[in-house]
């Protein structure tokens, strides 16, 4: 069996970094490089050779905005029926969750594919079913195929999308932070590729590394950097070469093209971020649940809303506080009784600490 | 698809091309990319020569 799990190569990986003496910061922004992290104690066992890392905007549930929250919440109370990924459901809106909706008798779906959703669709011709659509250039796609499987008029999608790269720039360009190199997700690159990463070297002179998701990898990944800043370079290299074509999956791109167009949009603790959104084209404006119900979602037109009281989430996935540095970590906020996102999803920061008990 | 472990389940293929036997990644029911058995196997092999290469760069 193929294994990315030798302890001796993690062993040299981690002597060659010690060598190298270095107090760099790394950021990430993937919740799966996170979990890696933490479950296997590479987080400490970095720290102690002078590599601190911190994942970044990388937990598309987390960065979803109260806003569009408030949206879905608002057609699951007018009795349509609501389809979207567990994590989503769990997470609170300035109202409620809908998790609290469906124990209030509305109809909340919880699925693992879009295509349950869409299939759920078929099968019940009476209901209007919408899904929200969450996620990265990763799940996008899904998204995008079943439109273009020509879906009955009862089905809908909320589109939450967001883009990996344009995130990326807003950080930078923000300059709260002092990155080093930032550690790419793997699989939001087997869909684009290496290329859109490269201005980002480019403009800011900074080295990226595309990496999998085994100890191995994210070891390989933080020497690689190491080793670009060693050498002034500023590149964009690839270690997850098992999954990750120069030009990602041609396929996927062309599906997304088709049916997404990019749109400013905001993320939770960012302002609005130029061309970081994914918007249904037009033609596919039937299945867009914000043209089909505009009339319906009005009332939140103009609304803006603010993170709950105390809740630092914004500042987490902006990578500017550790999850502990919060003080509602672990006590106000609890994956039973979570107060911001970030410890509602499986792919949150905070909720990563606190199952492994990083107390 | 079979996930290995006694885990079976439909997976859509409309993202990539790929044929009965391949390797896959599946994200949300779908599959997204299919896997380089061979680039896999000569990951550990690839980590092992650039560390060497590190050793001769001092």
């Amino acid at each position: 069996m193929f294994s990315l799990r030798d302890k001796q190569l993690a062993d040299d990986i981690v002597l060659q970094i010690t060598k190298a003496k270095v107090h760099l910061r790394f950021m990430h922004v993937c919740g799966t490089h996170q979990d890696t992290l933490v479950k296997h104690g590479l987080d400490a066992l970095l720290q102690n050779c002078g590599v601190e890392i911190g994942q970044g905007p990388g937990c598309p549930v987390c960065v979803t905005t109260t806003k569009e929250i408030e949206e879905i919440l608002l057609l699951a109370k007018q009795g349509k029926t609501i389809a979207t990924f567990g994590d989503m459901t769990r997470v609170p809106g300035a109202s409620s969750s809908l998790q609290q909706m469906r124990a209030e008798g509305c109809d909340i779906r919880t699925v693992y594919s879009i295509e349950d959703a869409l299939n759920f669709a078929e099968n019940h011709e009476d209901k209007e079913v919408v899904f929200m659509a969450v996620g990265f250039e990763t799940t996008a796609p899904t998204t995008a195929s079943v439109l273009l499987q020509d879906p009955p008029s009862n089905f809908s999608v909320l589109c939450c999308h967001r883009l990996i790269p344009p995130a990326l720039h807003a950080i930078l360009q923000m300059g709260e932070l002092k990155i080093d190199g930032f550690i790419e997700p793997g699989h939001v690159s087997t869909i684009i590729g290496v290329k859109p990463y490269e201005s980002l070297s480019k403009q800011y002179h900074i080295p990226q590394v595309i990496a999998g998701f085994e100890p191995l990898d994210l070891l390989m990944a933080v020497w690689m950097l190491v080793r670009q800043i060693q050498q002034g370079k500023a590149e964009v290299e690839n270690e997850y070469v098992r999954a990750v074509k120069p030009a990602g999956n041609r396929k996927a791109q062309q599906i997304l093209e088709q049916v997404f167009e990019p749109v400013d949009v905001k993320w939770r603790g960012f302002p609005v971020i130029p061309r970081s959104g994914l918007r249904v084209r037009r033609k596919f404006d039937s299945y867009d649940a914000r043209k089909k119900y505009e009339d319906a979602l009005e009332p939140l037109a103009h609304e803006e809303f603010t993170e709950p009281v105390g809740c630092l989430c914004g500042e987490v996935l902006r990578g500017l506080i550790s999850s502990q540095q919060c003080p509602l970590f672990g006590h106000a906020c609890t994956p039973e009784n979570p107060v911001g996102p970030c410890m509602v999803s499986s792919e949150g920061n905070c909720h990563i600490l606190y199952r492994y008990m990083k107390k | 698809m079979d996930y290995g472990s006694g885990t079976k389940r439909k997976a859509n293929v409309s993202l990539v091309q790929v044929k009965v036997g391949d390797y896959v990644l599946v994200h949300a029911g779908f599959a997204i990319q299919v896997l380089d058995e061979k680039e896999a196997q000569e990951t550990l092999a690839l980590f092992k020569e650039m560390l060497s290469l590190q050793e001769e760069d001092r």
